[in-house]
């Protein structure tokens, strides 16, 4: 049974954690997560949820409540933000090694400084190499439908890695949209009951979780890990195939808007992402071939969907939001670069890192960018990095 | 219980627990730490009175007791720390340390 709900992202995603019921969540409040573990915590006192509520004094306390529960087998969950992220980093890099599949929502913010409570992504974009899983999403709907399944993804017996599920803060955490939820026992159903290989509370078969490990071991770890997040890009797919057929609601690595015959493209993730449709329809009206990719899953990077993505294009802007200090555009832009070039027939690629700090994306910062690439087709020479909406 | 196994040095990665987990307990056993000494604590089974005194501080499990009376020193394990030495009472002393170089 489908129920239509009026939610804001927080909202979408505490009642999804309502009916995945995890085990443990550890909780420490940040802006603009702050209202996910509250809204949770209500379930928790209604005792419509059966959870251990783990009330922590940092997010490094969170991440390692989570990493304790999760290593005794439980399911386990906690949500963060920017500098929570970032306070919680050394043992976010734990929970990858340790292959625990912990689900956390991450709604992203700026991180400081100066400081700054609005949308970027520059926390998630920081920890794409700390070995978690990382889907985005670009409203309340999604955020509601990957955090559900995130949670087969990361205790699925190949995998065993956790998974970040981010969305833009405010823009989507804090805006009401109409979703369309399954019902508790649909869900339920389609998470099942966490089976862990091991667990730290199995006495009949006792092991040791993360011991020191030297130059002999270490890096045969590090290659399973990897190991694990390419197999990942299939149990993705899995997961997501099955959620279509339960709920008519369809994913996958990336999302194709008008690419069949489009000229110039952008590549955003995000909320961005919803504003560029519409540019993509008015343009379309006046015989423009342009279109849009939307990348929803950043780890493991879909190289090759990119690339078939855009092969047939001239000209793609990619938009960061975050910026990397590389003077070399932000990691989305060289993520794409790299992929197309095995490729001999590629477009242009322009990078353009926008909306740091919450800076609003309007149809008109939209239309600019579709502007530049319409020039550049045309032959016009446009810089390779820009930060789009910047005075100047 | 799951059997112990040991695993090769050269295993692959295909072949190993993931995420370095041990997957039995009591392991240490068979990890052959007592190379690291670099002196050698020699008991005297004369002298010693088996007050078991170098048995409880002993900090690597390394004296070895049977029905009551030391035995002799597990060297496999042993670090060589001097501790037994020092808690042995004074008018005993039954345990001496010597370099390992001098054995
Ligand atoms: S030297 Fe240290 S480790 Fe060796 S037996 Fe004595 S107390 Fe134990
Ligand atoms: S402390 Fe000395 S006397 Fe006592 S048991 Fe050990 S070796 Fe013997």
């Amino acid at each position: 049974m489908k129920i239509r709900h009026s939610l804001t992202g927080n909202e979408a995603m505490a009642e999804a954690m309502r009916q995945i019921n995890p085990d443990v969540v550890a909780a420490y409040p940040i802006t603009p997560q702050t209202e996910i573990v509250q809204l949770f915590s209500n379930s928790v006192a209604d005792g419509k949820v059966n959870t251990e509520f783990v009330t922590v004094e940092s997010e490094h306390s969170a991440m390692s409540a989570t990493i304790g529960a999760s290593a005794a087998g439980a399911r386990a969950m906690t949500a963060t933000s920017a500098n929570g992220l970032a306070y919680m980093w050394e043992v976010v890099y734990i929970a990858a090694s340790m292959r625990l599949p912990i689900v956390m929502p991450v709604v992203n913010r700026a991180l400081s400084g100066p400081i700054n409570i609005h949308c970027d992504h520059s926390d998630t974009m920081g920890a794409r190499d700390s070995g978690w899983i990382q889907i985005y999403s670009e409203n309340s709907q999604e955020a509601y439908d990957n955090l559900i399944q995130a949670i087969r993804i990361a205790e699925h017996k190949d995998i065993q890695l956790p998974v970040m599920v981010c969305m833009d803060g405010f823009i989507i955490s804090h805006g009401m949209e109409i979703i369309e939820a399954e019902d508790d026992e649909t869900v339920r159903k389609f998470i099942g009951v966490r089976k862990p290989q091991y667990s730290l509370l199995n006495k009949d078969e006792p092991v040791t979780m993360g011991p020191l490990d030297l130059q002999d071991f270490y890096f045969e770890h590090k290659k399973q890990q990897a190991e694990a997040m390419k197999n990942s890009a299939q149990v993705i797919l899995d997961v997501a195939k099955e959620w279509k057929e339960m709920t008519g609601r369809s994913y996958d690595m990336l999302d194709e808007y008008c690419m069949e015959d489009a000229e110039i493209a952008i590549v955003a993730i995000g909320s961005a992402a919803g504003t560029a449709k519409v540019a993509v329809d008015a343009l379309r009206a006046k015989g423009v071939k342009a279109g849009l990719v939307k990348v929803r899953v950043f780890r493991p990077f879909p190289k090759e969907e990119i690339a078939k993505a855009l092969a047939k294009t001239k000209a793609v802007a990619i938009m960061d939001r975050a910026e990397s200090f590389a003077d070399f555009g932000g990691p989305l832009f060289r993520d794409i670069r790299a992929s197309l070039y095995e490729y001999d027939l590629r477009p242009k690629t322009v990078s353009y890192v926008y909306g740091l700090g919450g800076r609003d994306v309007t149809l008109d910062t939209i239309n600019q960018v579709y502007a530049d690439l319409e020039r550049l087709v045309k032959g016009e020479q446009i810089p390779m990095l820009n930060h789009l909406g910047v005075r100047e | 219980m799951t059997t112990k196994k040991i695993i090769a040095p050269d295993a692959k990665w295909q072949e190993i627990p993931m995420a370095g987990i041990i997957p039995t307990a009591g392991t240490a056993k068979e990890f052959k730490t007592g190379d690291w000494r670099t002196r050698k604590p020699i008991h005297s089974e004369e002298k010693c009175i088996n007050c078991l005194r170098c048995w409880v501080y002993c900090p690597d499990s390394s004296i070895l007791v049977k029905d009551g009376k030391v035995t002799g020193i597990d060297y496999d394990h042993c670090k060589g720390c001097g501790i037994c030495a020092k808690v042995c009472p004074d008018k005993v002393k039954a345990i001496t340390m010597i370099n390992q170089s001098e054995e």
